[in-house]
């Protein structure tokens, strides 16, 4: 194998010995999870949620393991087990991969998927179907272990659909009312949609290449192969239409904010490290074939995450519901990450992912704690809870500010990086863009802190804080929050452990990795500078001041509001022409369905049973079972005429020996 | 006393064994007739080594073998009886009719 090593700390990579030969184990054991919670999780005393925390708790030994031998040394391994081939060309294995980005994603994963599955002891202690909850949960997380440590593009549509389906599982949750199945539908068909994508992708490139393998995609894409040069463009636009769906880009996003229908460790799961990572995983891990394409292409993809940052982080102002405000925050940042993979920054991109997990995580289980509390999802039903909820109030705090982008807290370094990157790249105007997302995002986060833990309480009841099983996890994600983004300052390598830039470098083929190399200030400012305007603004109009209902009656601008507040018509827009389409459609294929195809197979249903009549009545019963009948019969009658000579008369039966006697010797004295 | 007269009188030994093997009904005395129809052999078997073979006494010999296999046959029958008595109080052979279809 040729390895095209960019980098010395590449080149030092070992092969991770037991822990990556092994590393599989963090794929099975929260699968293995799901079924032994199904079987025997109503007999646990936690309902399974023991046993879904210990399968995580045991993967995240694994995963620390690895992330720390990756730190000191890099490790790249893989291991692949074939199970089936066609002909002599296109080869089927499962296996996992062993390198920076996906010790990454295993890290980021089990140690977030861990702290939510304990919140969830908690938050989710005596709801209905708990060991459901459970199993479904495990089944989320290990899906997506089985997608990131895919070898192969195979692999990976097993762990994506497996997180589709567990996602629909879980948003739909509670499925006695009927608004949050239609979430799960709409979740589930909207990812379906984009699935086509990223399914017609694959058979592209495993046909123009000749083998699913990622590695060997990023080989052929980096030595500019012609085969698949001819299929790139399409199968780059296929797989980020895949992209697109799981990452909830405009305008696949319609899903994300519905899928809120979940119980919240859901959502906090499933915008933090599974599920919506997806996409931008996928982009990462064909990041060659994105390369290959060239500029003009991607600019394309780079403009679509630029609308899904600012249009969309637009929408989570005028939201009412907290976890929607959460929701379409998570739709912008993707939309950072998005723009970044697209524009070429392999790690800006991944860099924001895996902060962005650590203080989405920590917002999204904050407001479960405040929902649990005050016992509704509406803004305008909270207030006033920082006194009551201290806790979840200051690590509420941590996260928004590390959001909001503010120095030195993650976000910022993140986004930093992310705009350097574009800067960098001759992206200025979608830079521009970013830099106004900022903005918007601190502006929305102050909204969001100032309604629900300032002013007056407008609820019902007395909130309590949280018990310490949910608090914990809070405070746990707050310091990752706060300081994972020191893993990245441009130009900066900790002694001993390099940077997130140098881990993420462990990989086979090094290609174009666009990054920063040293500190921006100036642009590290302006960023700084928009986020604490945001902040700012968003304190003045929506803050405990006095004259705060005028600023937000001026804030209500006629047109811009209701545009907002009805999510551009998209969603109408969508539904509108799924309704209008789908309706003379579905009415067309049933009448097809009932007198054509059924008039079709029921001819033929009905020929069928003529014929097996026929068979039945005809040659059967009257045939061979005549014949079998016949023999029986004969047998039967021989054996009763026969059986009577047998009298058990011991004399009868000496008569007959010494008749016979006579009749021998009768023979051979006078006849012979 | 000419050979026939021995052999008259060994095939009424026998036949009366062959009789009362057939018509009795008690199993002691079947078995006493089937003791008969040895003893109708015993005589052919010495008289025709005393009539017909001149030397070595071949027919006693043999006759002597009849007769200690008949011993042990009387034995192992009587025993049999003797199971049958005691099992089903009863030594009659139109009892013992178990033996068919």
């Amino acid at each position: 194998m040729t390895f095209l090593l960019a980098q010395e700390h590449v080149a030092q990579a070992g092969d991770g010995g037991f822990w990556a030969d092994t590393a599989g184990v963090m794929l099975v054991l929260p699968l293995l999870a799901f079924l032994v919670i199904l079987a025997f999780g109503k007999r646990m005393k936690y309902q399974g949620g023991e046993i879904a925390v210990g399968a995580l708790a045991i993967n995240l030994v694994w995963a620390s393991v690895l992330f720390v031998m990756n730190m000191t040394g890099g490790v790249l391994d893989q291991t692949t087990f074939e199970i089936g081939r066609i002909g002599s060309g296109l080869v089927f294995e499962l296996g996992w991969v062993v390198d920076g980005l996906s010790i990454m994603m295993y890290f980021l994963i089990n140690l977030v998927g861990l702290l939510v599955f304990i919140y969830a002891l908690g938050y989710m202690h005596g709801d209905r179907r708990v060991d459901w909850f459970f199993a479904a949960f495990s089944l989320f997380a290990g899906a997506m272990l089985v997608l990131v440590g895919a070898p192969n593009l195979i692999q990976l549509i097993v762990g994506w659909e497996g997180v589709g389906l567990a996602s629909y599982f879980l948003i739909g949750f509670y499925w006695e009312d009927l608004e949050i199945v239609k979430a799960g539908n709409k979740a589930f068909m909207t990812n379906k949609v984009a699935d086509v994508g990223l399914i017609l992708g694959t058979i592209l490139v495993g046909v123009s290449i000749g083998t699913f393998d990622l590695a060997e995609l990023g080989r052929a894409a980096a030595e500019h192969d012609q085969t698949l040069g001819a299929v790139a463009v399409t199968a780059g636009f296929l797989l980020f239409f895949g992209a697109m769906g799981k990452s909830a880009q405009f305008p696949l996003h319609i899903w994300l904010p519905d899928a809120m229908a979940g119980p919240t460790p859901v959502s906090a799961l499933m915008h933090a490290a599974t599920m919506v990572t997806a996409g931008v995983y996928l982009m990462a891990r064909t990041f060659p074939l994105f390369e290959y394409l060239g500029a003009d292409t991607r600019n394309i993809m780079v403009a679509i995450g630029a609308i899904t940052l600012f249009a969309i982080g637009l929408l989570a102002l005028v939201a009412d519901d907290i976890k929607k405000v959460l929701a379409y925050s998570t739709v912008s940042q993707l939309g950072y990450m998005m723009t970044a993979v697209a524009a070429g920054g392999y790690t800006a991109g991944l860099f924001h992912l895996f902060t962005h997990a650590f203080f989405k995580a920590l917002l999204f289980l904050g407001a479960g704690s405040v929902i649990h509390a005050v016992h509704s999802n509406n803004m305008s039903d909270m207030g006033g809870l920082r006194k009551d909820m201290p806790t979840t109030y200051w690590t509420f705090v941590a996260g928004s500010l590390a959001l909001s982008g503010i120095a030195p807290l993650a976000g910022f370094w993140s986004k930093d990086e992310i705009l350097a990157t574009l800067g960098q790249e001759g992206y200025t105007t979608v830079m521009w863009v970013a830099i106004a997302g900022a903005f918007v995002t601190a502006f929305y986060m102050a909204r969001c802190v100032a309604l629900t833990f300032h002013g007056s309480y407008k609820g019902h009841g007395h909130p309590h804080e949280s018990p310490p099983i949910m608090t914990r996890p809070l405070v746990a994600l707050a310091i990752g929050s706060i300081l994972f983004g020191l893993f990245n300052i441009p130009g900066v390598s900790w002694p001993g452990i390099g940077n997130f830039t140098d881990w993420l470098a462990v990989r086979e083929v090094v290609m174009g990795d666009h990054h920063a190399e040293s500190m921006d200030f100036a642009l590290a400012g302006i960023g700084l500078a928009a986020a604490v305007l945001g902040l700012a603004l968003g304190w003045r109009v929506f803050g405990p001041d006095k004259g705060t209902q005028q600023m937000r009656d001026r804030f209500a601008v006629p047109l811009v509001y209701p545009l907002l507040r009805r999510k551009y018509f998209i969603d109408d827009l969508a539904l509108g022409v799924v309704g209008a389409t789908t309706g003379p459609v579905a009415r067309f294929v049933d009448w097809t369905n009932t007198y054509v195809i059924d008039g079709v197979i029921n001819g033929v249903g009905g020929l069928v049973k003529m014929l097996g009549n026929f068979v039945y009545n005809g040659v059967d019963q009257l045939g061979v079972d005549g014949i079998f009948n016949g023999l029986s019969a004969m047998t039967d009658g021989a054996g009763g005429a026969v059986r009577k000579w047998q009298t058990g008369r011991v004399q009868q039966y000496a008569a007959a020996f010494v008749a016979g006697a006579i009749i021998l010797v009768v023979l051979f004295v006078f006849v012979i | 006393m000419i050979l026939s007269q021995f052999l008259v009188l060994a095939a009424a030994l026998f036949a009366f064994g062959v009789y009362g093997l057939l018509v009795r009904r008690n199993l002691v005395l079947i078995l006493l007739s089937v003791e008969l129809m040895l003893a109708a052999v015993n005589v052919n078997l010495v008289a025709f080594e005393s009539y017909l073979v001149t030397s070595q006494a071949i027919g006693q010999v043999f006759a002597i073998f009849v007769i200690t296999v008949a011993a042990a046959e009387v034995g192992i029958g009587l025993a049999i009886v003797l199971m049958i008595f005691r099992n089903r109080r009863s030594a009659n052979v139109d009892d013992l009719s178990l033996m068919r279809w």
